[in-house]
């Protein structure tokens, strides 16, 4: 899995969440709440999206991580290669 | 025992606030299945057919309405956390509304869902008062709706922004209509809430009513794998430990559940509790049986209501003694204040249109009074009190006649607070369940939570929040702080 491909899984289960708001011109580097209207219950959503569609675990500490799409690319892509590499 | 079916989640009732914690629950992979006894989904907001006559039993309207764009708000919540498309939803908007206090030479206030409407009839009929409304409106807004929050009273607040005591009664009247179940006043966040949800925000309606708002619920909880059981209720749920250990349906049949979340009210959770093992009852907070009960009449005619003498207004607000007495009235039913609603006159968009015209008036009536008759007198009861409340509505729509009423009737239905306790199981037919409400939704029992009514988000769209708080704050995210 690339960065590129997390950025998309990320990109897809917002879109779900926020179907109403416009992913089209995110910038990677900005935190994602600057950018779209992502509450705490949003936010908890995403991670158990990715717990429900991907079976990645995200701890309460590291919900930080995913503050923006790059962050996210750097944290969830060794997590999404571990898991591919068990398969 | 092996063979006793088990669920991470049983849910007790099939009402808006059950169903949208189902689909939340099932969306997240939990086995849970709901138990309703009805055949109906829906709850207090059910439907039925009388001669293949469509009717909607709660329902007058949809509060929080917001247009679409606007986020941030319950509505918006609820839509995200459902993955409900808001289009499904057909949200149509209402024209207008009225609170009309004090008869003929009284006072008329209109709202619509542009708030800067109430406000000008505000300043026009109580200029001395707008100042205090615009700051009331400013603390509203920033209400703490958390567990934790102090709870005090609508009207010790209001005082602090509104002098003249009718006005005071005229914020109230909507909220106290639209969800309290509590007498002369209700709680500060509770009053925040609706005010928000109706006044701030809007009413709204979809075009075919709670059928549609409920089928899609329905369909994500069966997406998602969710099981349901009609004609099913919980008769008993066993304790023991503190916990749940067994919960016996309605069939007599035995299932388990790791955590049980029940929208029937508090009292009637209560009642169904059966303690193993010898320990008698803990000690909990006295939770109040609510008195709050409605009688509907509702009226469809041929002719469409503006063609009958209606205004174009959505819905009315009236009444006509010095003070808003709202409370379990001393006769069957009090017909000095209530609510008429017009289901027709919401914005339907283009040449639709409801294919009749439709009336109903909503009063407040008494439990116990309605409950004593015997079913001859019953229905004779009924009838007498259609008739009271139809004359007592056109006292508010003068270009009405009740002859022309008559001669354009195809068919009615009266509710009664009986008829309230037969569908919801509410106690003393309690349509907003007891005034003790816990929002925090835990009891005394480690693996039960409350949802629904008596946890006390109000309206619909504050239903499926209730649902959705609860299935994340005590299921799918337990332990886990955003």
């Amino acid at each position: 899995m690339t960065n590129d491909e997390t950025k998309k899984a990320v990109l897809d289960i917002i879109a779900d969440i926020a179907p109403d708001e416009d992913l089209s011109n995110l910038k990677s580097d900005v935190k994602l709440r600057d950018q779209v209207q992502l509450d705490s219950m949003d936010f908890l959503d995403i991670v158990m999206e990715l717990r429900k569609r991907h079976g990645i675990e995200v701890p309460e500490a590291e919900y930080g991580r995913l503050a923006s799409l790059d962050s996210c690319a750097e944290y969830l892509t060794p997590k999404f290669n571990a898991l591919e590499a068990k398969r | 025992m092996n063979s006793r079916s088990h669920y991470d989640v049983v849910i007790l009732g099939a009402g808006l606030s059950g169903l949208a914690a189902g689909v939340r629950l099932a969306h997240f992979g939990k086995k849970v299945c709901i138990f309703e006894r009805h055949n109906a989904p829906g709850g207090l907001n059910s439907f039925y057919s009388i001669n293949g006559r469509k009717f909607d039993v709660g329902l007058h309207a949809v509060t929080n309405f917001v247009p679409q764009g606007v986020r941030g708000t319950a509505l918006a919540r609820v839509l995200r956390q459902l993955r409900i498309d808001r289009a499904e939803l057909d949200l149509c908007e209402q024209r207008y509304s009225r609170i009309s206090f004090g008869g003929k030479s009284g006072v008329s206030l209109k709202f619509s869902n542009q708030f800067s409407v109430f406000e000008t009839e505000v300043a026009t009929h109580f200029p001395n008062e707008v100042d205090g409304l615009r700051k009331l409106v400013e603390r509203i807004k920033l209400t703490d709706y958390s567990p934790s929050a102090p709870v005090v009273s609508a009207r010790v607040v209001i005082r602090e922004f509104i002098h003249n005591p009718l006005l005071e009664d005229m914020l109230l009247c909507v909220p106290l209509f639209y969800g309290s179940a509590q007498e002369g006043d209700m709680s500060y966040s509770q009053f925040a809430m609706l005010f928000q949800a109706s006044i701030l925000e809007g009413l709204a309606r979809p075009f075919d009513g709670i059928r549609p708002l409920i089928k899609v619920l329905l369909d994500k909880y069966r997406e998602g794998g969710g099981e349901k059981r009609m004609k099913c209720g919980v008769k008993k749920i066993a304790v023991k430990s503190g916990k749940v250990s067994a919960i016996t349906l309605d069939s007599d049949e035995e299932i388990t559940a790791d955590v049980v979340l029940s929208s029937i009210g508090a009292l009637e959770t209560e009642a169904l509790l059966d303690y193993k093992e010898g320990g008698s009852k803990e000690v909990k907070q006295d939770v109040e049986l609510g008195k709050i009960s409605f009688a509907e009449i509702i009226s469809v005619y041929k002719n469409q209501p503006s063609d009958l003498g209606f205004t174009e207004e959505t819905a009315l607000f009236f009444n006509d003694s010095e003070r808003l007495d709202y409370s379990e009235p001393k006769d069957l039913i009090d017909l000095r204040c209530g609510v008429v609603c017009i289901p027709n006159h919401f914005n339907f968009g283009g040449e639709r249109k409801m294919p009749e015209g439709i009336v109903k008036v909503t009063c407040l009536a008494n439990y116990p009074k309605w409950a004593k008759l015997s079913p001859e007198i019953y229905s004779e009861t009924k009838k007498v009190w259609y008739n009271k409340m139809l004359l007592r509505m056109l006292d508010y729509y003068p270009q009405c006649s009740a002859e022309s009423l008559s001669q354009s009737l195809v068919q009615s239905d009266m509710f009664t607070p009986k008829t309230i306790k037969r569908y919801t199981g509410h106690l003393n037919g309690a349509i907003y369940g007891s005034p003790t409400k816990n929002i925090a939704g835990v009891t005394s029992v480690g693996n039960l939570y409350l949802c629904g009514t008596d946890q006390g988000f109000l309206g619909i769209i504050g239903a499926m929040l209730s649902g959705i708080t609860m299935a994340n704050t005590h299921i799918l995210t337990k332990g886990v702080e955003a």
